[in-house]
């Protein structure tokens, strides 16, 4: 059994552990809100992209000749999979689960003798894909220097991918996130943007649009500014999940922490009281004995 | 039967403005200015860096941007850009800075012929701002 001292320096170890986790917890919560209200802010306008291009695909008259992005490359040889996931850790099972859901779809795309590139956003996903998958690896973008998730970053990633899809290095492209729903439940998602998946949306046209200019200029216009789109909503709900994540994580380490107190100081006061009555049988039986 | 329509604009980080008592609304589309007046058909078009103006009741309201795309459905006129300014609150050296960036921006020799004319496009406009 442990000594006296050992518990109580047990006990104070557990205690600020605690004070710690609680500091994160609430710096989460006021994060979270933050974070939150931006993904809020932020969904008009992938809604409203994804409404325009949903109405121009519908209206092209040439599928044939359709931009690239929005066809394919009329093959499925090459998989370019963005991995998105947070810089910092110390927030539950945020990251595992994106690289779970990632790695179950690397297993598949390999299974089927497909070619695999990956894209890491965020440093703690490529720690823990290098390990397995590092010769996949082409390129790790990490934002530690912004504090918010902003479109300009999300601009250079998107940019990226198109210019890997113009140059050939790939025919799909995949992205990996969580999406938010509430504090305590975050849903990896894998959404494949390239090239642009709209079926099961089919909405009927009630109306014709007028273009100007004409349909394909527009789209090849617009379907870079979406990829770029979409990669900010996935990072906006990334943020906001890993918060929500973080949050409840540290709840749970505080209220552990808590019980693991009590448990000690009833340990503590026990082994307080066996020592006690010891010492008393001592002096008793000693003093019969005289 | 008023003449007005309702206008919003978003950017990618929220819901920019709002409007819904404009009478007329002039934005810088791609193949030259175009304005748009209520019961307009539906149309989709971008836009090249200019300045969108908004006319109505409460006041007429000027904004700079850079890129975007327009769409007017059912005297909704929507406006998505990742880069606006308002003009009211944009004072000379931030315009001075935007003119600059887009300068050296015309300037590059590898850029393909539609950055080099967006480009140009900004500059110009900057230019008349000031």
């Amino acid at each position: 059994m442990a000594s006296l001292d050992d518990l109580k320096k047990r006990i104070a170890s557990v205690k600020s552990t605690q004070k710690i986790t609680k500091a994160m917890k609430m710096v989460a919560a006021a994060k979270l809100r933050r974070a939150q209200e931006s993904a809020e802010k932020g969904r008009p306008y992938s809604d409203k992209m994804n409404n325009v291009i949903l109405n121009l695909s519908n209206g092209i008259s040439d599928k044939e000749n359709a931009p690239k992005l929005l066809s394919g490359t009329g093959q499925e040889k090459t998989h370019l999979c963005v991995v998105m996931t947070s810089d910092r850790g110390l927030c539950g099972g945020f990251n595992s689960n994106i690289i779970k859901k990632a790695k179950s779809y690397f297993a598949k795309i390999l299974d089927e003798d497909k070619e695999l590139k990956i894209i890491t956003v965020g440093s703690k996903g490529n720690d823990q894909l290098k390990r397995v998958y590092g010769d996949k690896i082409i390129e790790n973008i990490s934002f530690k220097e912004s504090k918010n998730a902003n479109y300009f970053d999300a601009d250079k990633v998107g940019k990226m991918v198109i210019e890997k899809f113009e140059a050939g290095e790939f025919d799909v492209c995949t992205i990996f996130y969580n999406q938010f729903k509430n504090v305590i439940t975050q849903i990896p998602q894998a959404q494949q943007i390239i090239p642009l998946n709209n079926e099961g949306e089919e909405n009927s046209l009630e109306e014709s649009y007028e273009f100007e200019p004409d349909e394909d200029e527009i789209l090849s216009n617009l379907l870079p500014k979406n990829i770029s789109t979409q990669i900010f909503k996935a990072m906006l709900e990334n943020s906001a999940s890993e918060q929500g994540s973080r949050m409840s994580a540290m709840d749970n380490a505080t209220r552990n922490a808590g019980e693991m107190v009590d448990k000690l100081t009833i340990e503590y006061n026990r082994s307080r009281q066996a020592a006690i009555t010891k010492e008393l049988i001592e002096i008793i039986s000693g003093a019969e004995s005289l | 039967m008023s003449e007005e329509f309702k206008v919003e604009i978003v950017n990618p980080e929220k819901s920019f403005l709002v409007k819904d008592d404009v009478s007329e609304v002039v934005v810088p589309a791609f193949e030259g200015e175009m304005g748009i007046l209520k019961d307009h058909i539906s149309i989709i078009s971008f836009l090249k860096p200019g300045i969108i103006k908004i006319l109505s009741k409460s006041g007429d309201e000027n904004y700079y941007v850079e890129d975007g795309i327009v769409e007017f459905k059912n005297n909704n006129l929507s406006i998505l850009t990742s880069t606006i300014f308002n003009l009211a609150d944009m004072d000379k050296s931030k315009q001075q800075d935007l003119l600059k960036q887009a300068e050296k921006e015309a300037n590059k020799t590898d850029i393909n012929d539609q950055s080099k004319y967006l480009a140009d496009q900004k500059v110009e406009v900057l230019k008349t701002l000031n």
